[in-house]
Order: structure tokens, then sequence, then C-alpha cells
């Protein structure tokens, strides 16, 4: 039997769930993102629950110490030397400052995501083609390691056995299984077909892009990877950043890279090109262009070239092609017009959103996977 | 309910309980039994995180405390040596994974816990039956809960947590007798029928006659089973005011349903509790610890184990520039009072004394140290301890000081050394249990039934954010509108929530 207090700890969890997702909003405006644990979960900063309470203000600041020094002398810690911990009495009454974290799995923080947006289940094109096996415990067999003993069935079995053989007394009820009783868990493979699923996201770092526009991406992107693998069990992330010229890079230099010159879009739309061509099949995989940019392109042959390629040969292999205009000081955001009037209301397989700050973060990610492609 | 989880102790550490349990009483400790149980961290943090209890009632902060204790634990942050509660007998837990000189340690300083107990006068009327009591309390508002619904009953505990700390002191102090006779007085009012309350009986009664009144009516016409929100009449309030003890007012004079009522009452009960543990937490711990450190050096270490103890006692008492150490106060202040009366550096001959030679070398080998520990541990709380016995002297040999942030500089600073300022920090910060005062004024204000609450202002003010959203769970209660009259920058404010939106005024 569990302990009572398991309950209320689940009753704790489900309290502050509801809470991150009440404040899901001013959390992701802030830009501050969940750590990820490396074991699959997420640690977040927890709003306070405190309950309320007569208490009184910052104690007009300060505090009592001890030590040597006099009126003007620091007493800060000095880096490195560690703090001693006052030791735990009985059971305290006292209200520390404690700063609550809470660790989250990836399922529940895009449950929560998906919640609070009333985002759809995507609908995966394509053959599941990722294979892969999993043995699970499902069955029972009558041989297999003591370990996987069941004694729920051994004990029948002993029972059905000493009640057919007559040796089973109602006033004794003693069971005494033997060698032929047991049974054992055993497993059994499956194989799962999966659907496999690749991002591709592109992001102008001309100088026009500043940093706050690429913050706003990064929290942009960090969420539509958690949605993402949510509902993929495989996925893949590709990362291209362009100017005038475009390259594959790693997510770290994705976000950091800062270049100056020129911006050719449609530098970035081939590399996306080749790279589907290369390693995505478009018939196995479901394949999720981003692109990010402040909307600034070279030329309007340019653009022209974008629209070619992206009609030719990009939509035709993506689930959806989804263009992020982030507002900038620099940019005249003339490429969501030329798109918008392309492609207008009836590009179901383009989506457009535009960015103007940190609070639109959310309702951009809403227009992106809203349609559940 | 604990068994499964934690189970007495046998063997080697029953003969170490024994020994060290001979060591304290021949020092005169006296207590009541206590019960040693050994457990695993687990089981620990789960009793810690509900105030050393196996059994409360269910409430996410219980979780929510497991939560931070299971991974302050993990971690490595912070470790529970021991835990003591407060009950007749005395349950102490031993955690299992620590070392035979800790549990040894932990044993002589819960042998201090105990004894102080059962002398401190700010105990004297707590129920030593609580671990009873608590697991009631679980079970009624689990009935509750079946009964009205675990979010409804829940949002409500929330509401009422927030007032857990409007206590009044002075309720500590109604003795078994008062509260005897009170209970004979309840008891014939709910015998007497008729609502005339022409005699002497104190207002306060009065009024509570009244509330019980009305239960027995309602339960005599067999309450629908799906009762209405109704809100009962307010009984004209004839308490005394001004009044701290806000919790109880409440109770009886609030517009709550029965099985609200109870649950104020519930918590209360618990608040009062913990109360003289909130206000005995240096003199307790200080007392504890000159114990554990007395006997362990003087009695029960052996050789091998003196840098083990060394270590870990002085961990558990040490002091960062930071923040001052309950621990290390408390034992040095008793060391201090043993040396001042053993010696004879006390009384009108020695303060009067005007020779610095002979006053820094007073020795007049009067020897009634110990004696005067042990009364001090009978009759003073945190407050009147520092309030006597913290002298200029031993404040310098501690070489405490205040500090201040300084915006110029971007630190914190040492603000002063000065003896004056900085008892009178530390009194600060324990007046009324380190809590605000807050008293209830008047319940008909401005003749419309609504609440007047004022701050007894000290110099801090309170935090606005949390006060108005507190104010908003008393008006929960209430259910007129509740005004706050207290200090901003120095400026009298009134504060009032009317149910819609909060609203300040300069002064009435």
């Amino acid at each position: 039997m569990d302990h009572p207090i398991k309950r209320d700890h689940a009753r704790f969890r489900k309290i502050i769930k509801g809470k991150i997702r009440d404040s899901l909003r001013k959390y992701i405006s802030k830009g501050e993102m969940p750590i990820p644990k490396g074991d699959g979960t997420y640690r977040i900063p927890m709003p306070s629950i405190d309950t309320p309470r007569f208490k009184f203000g910052e104690r007009q600041q300060g505090g009592m110490g001890q030590g040597q020094g006099n009126p003007g002398d620091s007493v800060d810690q000095q880096p490195g030397q560690g703090e001693p911990q006052p030791g735990q009495g009985e059971a305290g009454q006292g209200e520390g400052n404690k700063e609550l974290e809470v660790d989250l799995s990836l399922q529940e923080l895009a449950q929560i995501l998906g919640d609070e947006l009333a985002l759809p289940n995507i609908e995966p094109k394509g053959k599941k083609t990722m294979q892969s096996d999993t043995k699970k415990y499902t069955s029972i067999g009558t041989t297999g390691p003591d370990s996987l003993k069941h004694f729920k069935r051994s004990y029948r079995e002993a029972l059905k056995r000493q009640l057919a053989s007559g040796t089973y007394d109602a006033k004794n009820p003693v069971i005494v299984p033997i060698r032929q009783d047991f049974r054992f868990r055993s497993s059994d493979t499956k194989t799962e077909f999966e659907n496999a699923a690749v991002v591709i996201y592109m992001m102008d770092v001309s100088g026009s892009m500043g940093d706050e526009q690429k913050e706003i991406v990064r929290t942009e992107s960090f969420w539509i990877n958690l949605w993402l693998k949510s509902q993929y069990k495989d996925i893949e992330i590709r990362y291209i950043i362009h100017d005038a010229t475009a390259k594959e890079v790693d997510e770290d230099t994705f976000f950091r890279t800062r270049e100056s010159g020129g911006t050719l879009i449609s530098s970035a739309f081939k590399l996306c090109k080749e790279i589907i061509a290369a390693d995505y099949n478009s018939a196995d995989w479901n394949i999720y262009p981003f692109h990010f940019s402040d909307g600034d392109n070279w030329s309007t042959d340019d653009t022209k070239l974008c629209l070619e390629l992206l009609d030719k040969e990009i939509l035709p292999h993506s689930n959806v092609f989804c263009y992020g205009q982030v507002e900038s000081r620099y940019g005249s955001g003339q490429f969501y017009k030329d798109l918008n009037s392309h492609y207008g209301d009836k590009g179901e397989k383009v989506i457009l959103s535009k960015i103007k700050n940190k609070d639109s973060i959310l309702d951009s990610i809403k227009e992106f996977l809203g349609k559940g492609k | 309910m604990t068994s499964f989880r934690s189970h007495p102790i046998t063997g080697e550490l029953q003969k170490l309980r024994e020994e060290i349990e001979g060591y304290a009483k021949g020092f005169g400790l006296d207590y009541y039994p206590v019960v040693f149980e050994v457990c695993d961290y687990d089981t620990i943090n789960i009793l810690a995180s509900q105030g050393g209890f196996p059994s409360r009632y269910p409430h996410w902060r219980f979780g929510m405390e497991y939560d931070q204790m299971s991974k302050g634990y993990a971690y490595g942050m912070q470790k529970i040596y021991e835990m003591v509660i407060n009950t007749d007998p005395c349950y102490a837990y031993l955690l299992n994974a620590n070392h035979l000189v800790d549990q040894k340690t932990v044993m002589a300083h819960v042998f201090g816990h105990a004894d102080f107990f059962k002398h401190n006068q700010w105990f004297r009327n707590t129920d030593r039956r609580t671990m009873d009591v608590m697991a009631n309390h679980g079970t009624k508002i689990r009935r509750y809960m079946n009964r009205h619904g675990q979010d409804k009953v829940e949002a409500f505990i929330d509401r009422v947590l927030s007032l857990e700390n409007l206590l009044d002191v002075a309720v500590l102090f109604e003795t078994a007798e008062l509260q005897r006779r009170r209970a004979e007085l309840e008891q014939q009012a709910t015998n007497e029928k008729e609502t005339d309350f022409g005699d002497d009986r104190s207002k306060a009664l009065k009024s509570f006659m009244r509330s019980k009144q009305r239960y027995e009516e309602k339960d005599s016409t067999k309450v629908s089973k799906e009762e209405p929100e109704e809100i009962r009449i307010i009984s004209p309030v004839k308490t005394k005011f001004p009044c701290r003890d806000i919790m109880a007012f409440l109770m009886d004079h609030a517009p709550l349903q029965e099985w609200e009522s109870d649950i104020v009452g519930i918590l209360r009960e618990e608040a009062y509790y913990f109360l003289p543990q909130r206000m005995t937490k240096i003199i307790n711990e200080g007392w504890a610890s000159y114990w554990h450190s007395t006997i362990m050096c003087q009695k029960a270490l052996s050789p091998t184990e003196i840098i083990d103890f060394a270590d870990h006692h002085s961990g558990v008492m040490a002091m960062s520039r930071k923040q001052i150490n309950p621990y290390k106060i408390g034992i040095e202040l008793f060391r201090d009072i043993e040396y001042r009366w053993n010696t004879g550096k006390f009384g009108k001959d020695y303060i009067e004394c005007s020779d610095m030679h002979a006053k820094a070398n007073w020795n007049k080998d009067v020897g009634l140290g110990r004696e005067k520990i042990f009364q001090v541990r009978k009759t003073h709380n945190d407050i009147t301890f520092i309030d006597e016995f913290f002298t200029q002297e031993f404040c310098e040999r501690q070489q405490l000081f205040t500090y201040k942030y300084n915006p110029r500089t971007g630190r914190n600073e040492i603000e002063s050394k000065d003896f004056k300022a900085i008892k009178a920090k530390l009194l600060e910060g324990l007046t009324n249990f380190g809590q605000p005062i807050i008293q209830i004024e008047d319940a008909n204000y401005e003749n419309r039934a609504e609440l007047l609450l004022r701050h007894v202002h000290q110099g801090v003010d309170l935090d606005m954010n949390f006060a108005s959203e507190t104010l908003k769970n008393i008006f929960s209660l209430w259910k007129r509108p509740v005004n706050l009259v207290t200090m901003i920058d120095e400026n009298q404010t009134v504060f009032i929530y009317d149910g819609k939106e909060m609203r300040t005024k300069g002064k009435t």
C-alpha cells in the first residue's frame, strides 16, 4: 500500500500543471525555456504557489550575520566559498523562500501546450515505414526465470490442481504450488511501424535580424519541436542559415550566428530542396520546412525564384510549409506580402504568421500547428 | 499506521538508547517516555512533510513539502538527522542510514527536546495525544471530501490556510481549568432551549450558544441532501474587540456552513498546536543542542568518534555571514547563562560594579548555573529569552552584526555592530512569532456588517501583494467587505475588498 502522501503528491502535481497551463503565455513570452534534464524530463521554474498570508514585506532589507569585519565590509559570499548548511531540527514551521522547480516529462509538457492552444493531433501522411521492435511482457508461459514468476497465476494453478485432485481443504486453505503450477511472464515481440518526421528550420541571419528576433525564433522553435516530438516517435531536425548564401549548421550555430550582408531567400530554399531530395523520401517522411525571416529579400527576381522553388520543389513534398515573419526595425515585411498575394487563403499547404513580439509567440505557434498537419 | 514503514529500535541502538538515557536522567532531564523508531529516508521525508505526524488530512501542500524534501535529499542539499514530536509518549524518528555516532547525538538531542516539551510553560496546554487528534482530523476532512467533493473542500482549506498565522498567543494560556469551565457552560447552553440570554454569561459565550442552537434547529428539521449554498444569518457579534484570534472569530461568527466552520476549527486547533514550537525555536534548539553537546562530550563519546562528532556538530552550529542560526544562538546563550550564574556575574552588585578589572575577573563561585538554566527552560520563550539574556558582552563575543544592501556598491554590507541595533533587530524578528500582528477591531464597521482589521504597525510594512490576496480569502469566509488599516511608507492606508475589487483609501 502506498502512503497517503503519494496522493497528496499527485494532487500537488496536478495543481502545478494547471498553474503552468495558466501562466504558459506569460512564461513563453518571457522567453524562459524549460531546462532539459537528459532523462527525457524538463525542469520548469515554478511561479510560486504560496498560500497568501499577511506577512512582512521585504524586511526593509538586510539581516543579521556573524563574523569578523567592520561596517562597510561586504558580507556576500566570495566565489568558491561554500555556504554552510544550518542543521535541520524537528519538523520546521518556518516559511523559507524556496524556489520551486518542477520536473515534467515531454509528454506532459506537450499536453499542457496542446490543451492551452487546443491543438489538434497531427494526422500523419505517408506509410508507416519506420519499423521498431518492442518486447512487451503480455503473455504467460510455463517456463521462465524466477524473477519473472507470476505469483497470482501460479497460485491459481495450484488451487485448480488441488481442487481437482481433492487435496484442498476449505478449513485449512493452504495452497502449495509445485513445479508444474508455476507460471511466468513471457514476452511477445511486437513490430510497430511509426511515422517519421523531419523538421527543417531555415533562418535569415542577415544583419537586419537582431538578437531579439533570434530569441523569438529560438523560443518558438523550442515549443514547435516539443509538440512535434510528442506527435512523432522519431523526429529529425535540420537547420539552415542563410544570408546571400545558405549552409546547413548544427543547432547551436543556428541560434548564435550573426552574419551581415544581403539576403537571398532562394539560397535557403535551394538547400532545403537538396536536403529533401537527398535524405527524405516524401512518401515515407512527414516533412516540415519552417522559414523565419524579417521579410526582406534582395530583389523581386529572387522572390519569384523562391515562389517557383516552393511551388515546384518544396510544397509537393511537404506536409506544410510555415513562414514566420519576425518584426524587426529594419525589415520591410515585403516577403510576407508576396507570399500572401501568391498563396492567399487558399494556400492549404502554406501557413504564414507574423510575430510582432514575444507576446505573440504563442499565437503564432497556434497558427502553425493549429491545422493539425 | 507507521508500523510498516518504521519500526522500534532494537539491538545495538536499543543498548545505546539505554546508555544515553541513563546520562540524560543523571543530568536531571525529565520527560514523557520517548519512543524511538527507525525509518528510511523516504519515510522520514514523508513524516517531516506532514509536520512529524504519520497521518494528516489530505492536502496538496503536504505533497509539495514532500516533493521538495525528496529532492533536497536526492540532490544532497539537505538531510534530516532527527525528528521529534511533542506528544506523550514522545515519538522520535531516527534515519536508518545514519552513522552510530550520529544516532547517539540525535538521541541525546531528542531527550533535550522531550524535556523541553514537558516543562516549558508555553507547552503546558498542548494536547499530548495530538497524534490521534491529527488522525481524527484526517478522517473528518476525508469524510467531508466524500460528501462535498474533494475540490470544494480543498479549495476551502486553501482559503483557511491563509489565516493560519492570525493567532493570539495569549490563547495558549487558556488553562485546563478555564477550558473545563467553558465546556460546562457550553453544555448548559445547549441544554437550555429558550433564547433568553438575559443572564450574566460572557458575551462571546452567548453568541456561541446562539450558533450552537442554530445547528440544533437545523438538525431537527432534517436538512435536505443537496443543501443550497445558503448563508446563515449573522448573529449580532458580541466579541470583545480588538480580537486577535481571527480564526476563532470567523469560526463562530462568519456565515459558514457547518462543515466549513468545523474545518476552520480543525485548522485552528492544529495551528495552535504548532504555535509554541514557532515561539521557542531558539530556546528549544539551544536547550537540545546544549544537552547533546554536554552528554556527548562528557559521557557518551568514545575516542574514535570525536572527529565525526565534532564535524557534524560544527556543521549544525554553523553560522553564516548572512544568516543567524537558532541552534548556535541558543546553545551559546545557555552556556553563557550557566557561566554567569556559576561565577555570580548577575544581580545588583555585578551590574553596578564600575571597576572594569573586577568585573572582568568576577568570580563569586556561587555555582548556580545548572539550576538557572533549568529554570530558564521552564519559563522563557524566544523573545523573553533574548530580551533577558542577550547581553552586550555576549553580542560582542559572538561577533554579530546587522547588514544591509548598499545600492551604490551593489553588495550587502555590514551596517552596524552596535549592540542595541542588533538586539532590536533580533527582537523585531521574534515579536508575535515573527508574524505581523493583525486584529479585528469591528465586525459591524460603518454599521454595514463589514469587517475592520488593523495591522498593528511596528515599523515594517506588510507585503501588499500577499495581503490583498489574503483579504480576498477572508472576504470569501465573511461574505461582507473587509477593511484593513495599515501603514504604507509611513502613511496610514485602508485597503478595502468588497468582493469585486480592491480599493484603497488614504485614511478614515
